[in-house]
C-alpha cells in the first residue's frame, strides 16, 4: 500500500448500508459462510459480507462461470435461428483476496488475444471482465497453505484490484487504484491522516509475518527437464485421488469444455469448466488418451503452472500462491513440495 | 512398544513382500495429514497413525490390483477393503491389512467450528495430543480441545473400530463405541418431511462445483473413469451448474452405493464446499441393512441390489 494514493474510509457499521446502494446497479458478489464453507454469492441487501474467513472457493466464477450459456439454437424452424445469450451485468465483488485479483492476471494474456496478436478475443470473457469490479481486503495473517509471496503476490498486494481494502479498528480504509474504483467509493469520505497510518501499519505487519519466500527460478527449466521421468511423477501422484477440488478451486484454471444440450432440435450451447486431473479432459474421439494415468495429469498441472505458461507469458507463473489447492485437497497434496522436489530432482540429475 | 513403533515392525515385517504399504505421514499442516506410500524402510521416519489418520487407504486399492499391497487399516478403512474384496474389485490375498485399535480422528470442520472467533484452522501453528485432549497453538494463545467433541461423527457410531479382517493386528483390541448403529440421526433428518428436505438439498448442493472430489475419494466407486455424470457420450448428466444436475449425481452415487456403502464417510470430507452428501448414502444404507440384513464390508457375497432372489425373505410381495 502506498502513502501516495486515494485513502477514503468506510466504518463497519456503514458497510452493509453501503453496498446495498451499490446493488442497486449490479451484483455485489460478497463472501458469505455456508455451511463449513464461505462462497462467494450476491449479498442481500443489509447483509454484512463474512471478511473473517477466507473462501473456500476463488471468486473467478463472477467473470468465467461454472457453466454459461453461449448461445441457444433452433433447428426446427424453417431458417434456423440463433440467439446470443443476454450481456452481463455490471459486477462487484466486494471481498476478493489479493491472489483471486492477481488469479485474473494469469486469465487476460489467455482471454485477451495478447498472446496471439489479437486474433483469439474471447468475447464471453472480456465482457464480464471489464464490467466486474475487483474490491479486494488485505488479509489479517497468512495460512499455513499461503505462498502468494512466492509468486509475486501479497497479503495485500494491489495488483489487479480496483479498490485494496484494510481493516482497522473502527472500519475499512479503502484505497483507490483504479478509475473504476474511485467511481465506487465516490460517496465515502477520504481516510483522515490516523486512519491512513492505521492502514499502513496493518498491512506493513501482515507483509513482515510471512515467512520468506521460497527461490522459484529454477522450477520452469526443472519441470521442463522431468517431462520424461515416469517415477518421479508416479511418487508425486501416488496419493493425488484426480478429482478437480484444486482445479475448480484455483483462481488461475481457465480450461473450460463446450457442450451441447439440447432437446432434439433446439437447445443450448454452454461453456462450462473442465479439468485437467480428469481422465476424460484428453480422451480423444479415437479412444486414444495421451495422458492415461494420474501422474501424467499431476504433470501437466504442476508443469502448466510452473513451467508452460511462464515460458509463453513472460516468465508469470500461472499459479497466485492462494494455496486453496493444498487447503481443500482431501488426499493433502502440497503443490509447493512438488514443484520444490522437481527443483531438486533436477540439479540432482 | 508404543503402537506407533509396532505398526512400524509390522509394516517393515512385510515391506520385503510387497509393492508398497499404504499409510499416513506428514501432511501440509497441523491438523492434516497425508497418506504415505511406504516403499521402503526409510519411508518408514514418516509415518505415524492415529487421530489425524483421516484418509481411508482402501481408495487406492482397485487401482493396484496386481500386485501385492499392504495397508494400515483403521476399523472402517478395513470394512471398505472388505467390501472390495467381496465384490472381487480387488483379490483379497494380494492385500495384507495390518490394523490396530483405532480411537477415532479428527474433523477439522469440527475444529473450525470450535476456533469461531479465534482463528481459522488455517492459522493452527501446531497440534499436541495429550491423553483425550489436543492442545492447538493458535494466534491467539493455547485453545485445548476435547478429542471426542472435534472427532468424526462416524466414530461417535463406530462397530468396528479393529479391522476386523486384518491380517497382523497390533495393540490391544478396544471396546466398540456402540454395538449397533441405529440410524438415529437421519431418522430425525428424514423426519423434517419432504417440502423441508427438498429445500435443504436446493441450497446445500447449490454450492457444488461438480468437482467429483465425493465420487473420487470413494473407495467403493470404481467405475469413476467412466462416470455417466462426466460422459458426453452418452450424454445423461447436463452440464449446467443448476442444482438439478448436481443432485442428480448424488443420487446416482448413492443408489450405486446401496448395499456396498460402508459409511466410511470419505465423500462427505472430501467435499470441499462442505455439503453433507453421506446422509445420502446413510439413508439408503438403513433401508437395506432393514430389508437385506447386509453389512457392507463385513457381510460377504454379492450385496443385495446387484442381485435378486426369486422370493427374498423380508420383502412380502404377495398376500399368500
Ligand atoms: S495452483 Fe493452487 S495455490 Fe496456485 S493458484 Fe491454483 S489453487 Fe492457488
Ligand atoms: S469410524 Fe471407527 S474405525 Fe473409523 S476412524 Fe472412527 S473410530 Fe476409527
Ligand atoms: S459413498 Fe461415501 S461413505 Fe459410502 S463408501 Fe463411498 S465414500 Fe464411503
Ligand atoms: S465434492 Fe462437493 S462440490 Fe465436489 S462434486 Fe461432490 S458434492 Fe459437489
Amino acid at each position: 500500500m502506498s502513502a501516495d494514493t486515494v485513502k477514503k474510509f468506510i466504518s463497519f457499521d456503514a458497510l452493509p448500508g453501503f453496498l446495498a446502494r451499490v446493488a442497486e446497479t449490479g451484483t455485489v458478489y460478497a463472501p458469505r459462510r455456508e455451511g463449513g464453507a464461505v462462497v462467494y454469492r450476491p449479498l442481500k441487501p443489509g447483509d454484512a459480507p463474512e471478511l473473517g474467513a477466507r473462501p473456500t472457493e476463488s471468486c473467478k466464477h463472477v467473470v468465467f462461470p461454472r457453466s454459461e450459456t453461449l448461445f441457444s439454437f433452433d433447428l426446427k424452424a424453417e431458417r434456423p435461428a440463433l440467439t446470443e445469450s443476454p450481456e452481463p451485468g455490471p459486477a462487484v465483488v466486494f471481498g476478493a483476496l489479493s491472489c483471486d485479483a492477481r488469479g485474473f492476471l494469469a486469465f487476460d494474456p489467455v482471454y485477451n488475444g495478447s498472446g496471439t496478436g489479437g486474433s483469439a478475443r474471447d468475447t464471453y470473457y472480456l465482457r464480464r471482465r471489464s464490467r466486474t469490479l475487483l474490491v479486494v481486503k488485505a488479509c489479517k495473517s497468512a495460512l499455513n497453505t499461503c505462498f502468494c509471496n512466492w509468486v509475486g503476490g501479497g497479503p495485500a498486494s494491489p495488483q489487479g484490484a480496483d479498490v485494496l481494502a484494510v481493516e482497522t479498528e473502527q472500519g475499512l480504509v479503502l484505497d483507490i487504484l483504479s478509475e473504476q474504483g474511485a467511481a465506487f467509493a465516490e460517496s465515502l469520505p477520504a481516510a483522515s491522516e490516523a486512519q491512513a497510518g492505521a492502514a499502513l501499519a496493518a498491512v506493513k505487519a501482515v507483509e513482515d509475518s510471512l515467512p520468506g519466500a521460497a527461490e522459484l527460478s529454477a522450477a520452469p527449466a526443472a519441470l521442463a527437464s522431468l517431462f520424461s521421468s515416469a517415477e518421479f511423477w508416479k511418487n508425486e501422484s501416488a496419493h493425488c485421488l484426480y478429482c478437480g477440488a484444486c482445479t475448480y478451486l484455483c483462481p488461475t484454471c481457465y480450461c473450460f469444455n463446450i457442450t451441447d444440450e439440447s432437446d432434439g432440435l433446439s437447445g443450448v450451447r454452454l461453456r462450462s469448466w473442465d479439468n485437467c486431473m480428469s481422465p476424460l479432459f484428453t480422451l480423444e474421439a479415437s479412444g486414444h488418451n495421451p495422458r492415461p494415468n494420474k501422474a501424467d495429469r499431476l504433470k501437466n498441472r504442476v508443469g502448466h503452472k510452473f513451467s508452460y505458461y511462464p515460458s509463453l507469458h513472460a516468465g508469470r507463473f500461472s499459479c497466485c500462491g492462494c494455496g486453496r489447492c493444498i487447503k481443500s485437497c482431501p488426499s493433502s497434496v502440497d503443490i509447493r513440495k512438488i514443484v520444490l522436489d522437481a527443483v531438486k530432482e533436477a540439479a540432482n540429475v | 512398544m508404543s503402537i506407533q513403533d509396532e505398526l512400524k515392525s509390522a509394516i517393515k515385517a512385510a515391506l520385503p513382500d510387497l509393492s508398497c504399504v499404504i499409510g499416513w505421514g506428514a501432511g501440509p499442516e497441523p491438523l492434516r495429514a497425508a497418506p504415505l506410500f511406504i516403499r521402503g524402510e526409510a519411508d518408514l521416519q514418516n509415518f505415524s497413525a492415529g487421530f489425524l489418520s483421516v484418509n481411508n487407504p482402501a481408495l487406492y486399492l482397485p487401482a493396484l490390483k496386481g500386485s501385492k499391497v499392504g495397508v494400515v487399516a483403521k476399523g472402517c478403512d478395513a470394512r471398505s477393503v472388505g467390501q472390495l474384496a467381496t465384490e472381487t474389485l480387488i483379490i483379497r490375498e494380494e492385500v495384507h491389512v495390518i490394523g490396530y485399535p483405532c480411537e477415532g480422528v479428527i474433523d477439522v470442520d469440527k475444529v473450525a467450528a470450535a476456533l469461531a472467533g479465534v482463528c481459522e484452522p488455517g492459522e493452527v501453528g501446531a497440534l499436541r495430543e495429550d491423553g483425550d485432549n489436543v492442545a492447538l497453538d493458535t494466534p491467539k494463545g493455547e485453545v485445548r480441545l476435547a478429542k471426542k467433541d472435534i472427532a468424526a461423527d462416524k466414530c461417535g457410531r463406530c462397530i468396528f473400530p479393529n479391522a476386523e479382517n486384518a491380517d497382523v493386528f497390533v495393540g490391544i483390541r478396544r471396546a466398540p463405541t456402540v454395538v449397533e448403529d441405529a440410524y438415529a440421526d437421519i431418522a430425525a433428518f428424514e423426519a423434517r418431511g419432504t417440502e423441508e428436505l427438498k429445500a435443504f438439498w436446493e441450497k446445500e448442493m447449490s454450492r457444488c462445483i461438480r468437482c467429483y472430489a465425493c465420487r473420487n475419494a470413494c473407495p467403493l466407486c470404481v467405475c469413476r473413469d467412466h462416470c455417466i455424470a462426466a460422459s458426453r457420450e452418452p450424454h445423461w448428466i447436463g452440464q449446467t451448474d443448476d442444482v438439478p444436475d448436481k443432485l442428480f449425481f448424488q443420487v446416482i452415487h448413492a443408489v450405486h452405493l446401496s448395499g456396498r456403502c460402508t459409511g466410511c464417510g470419505e465423500c462427505e470430507r472430501a467435499c470441499p464446499l462442505g455439503i453433507p452428501v453421506l446422509k445420502l448414502k446413510r439413508a439408503l444404507s438403513r433401508r437395506v441393512e432393514n430389508l437385506f440384513g447386509y453389512k457392507a464390508g463385513i457381510a460377504t457375497g454379492t450385496p443385495p441390489l446387484l442381485t435378486f432372489n426369486i422370493e427374498e425373505s423380508t420383502i412380502k410381495e404377495r398376500d399368500w
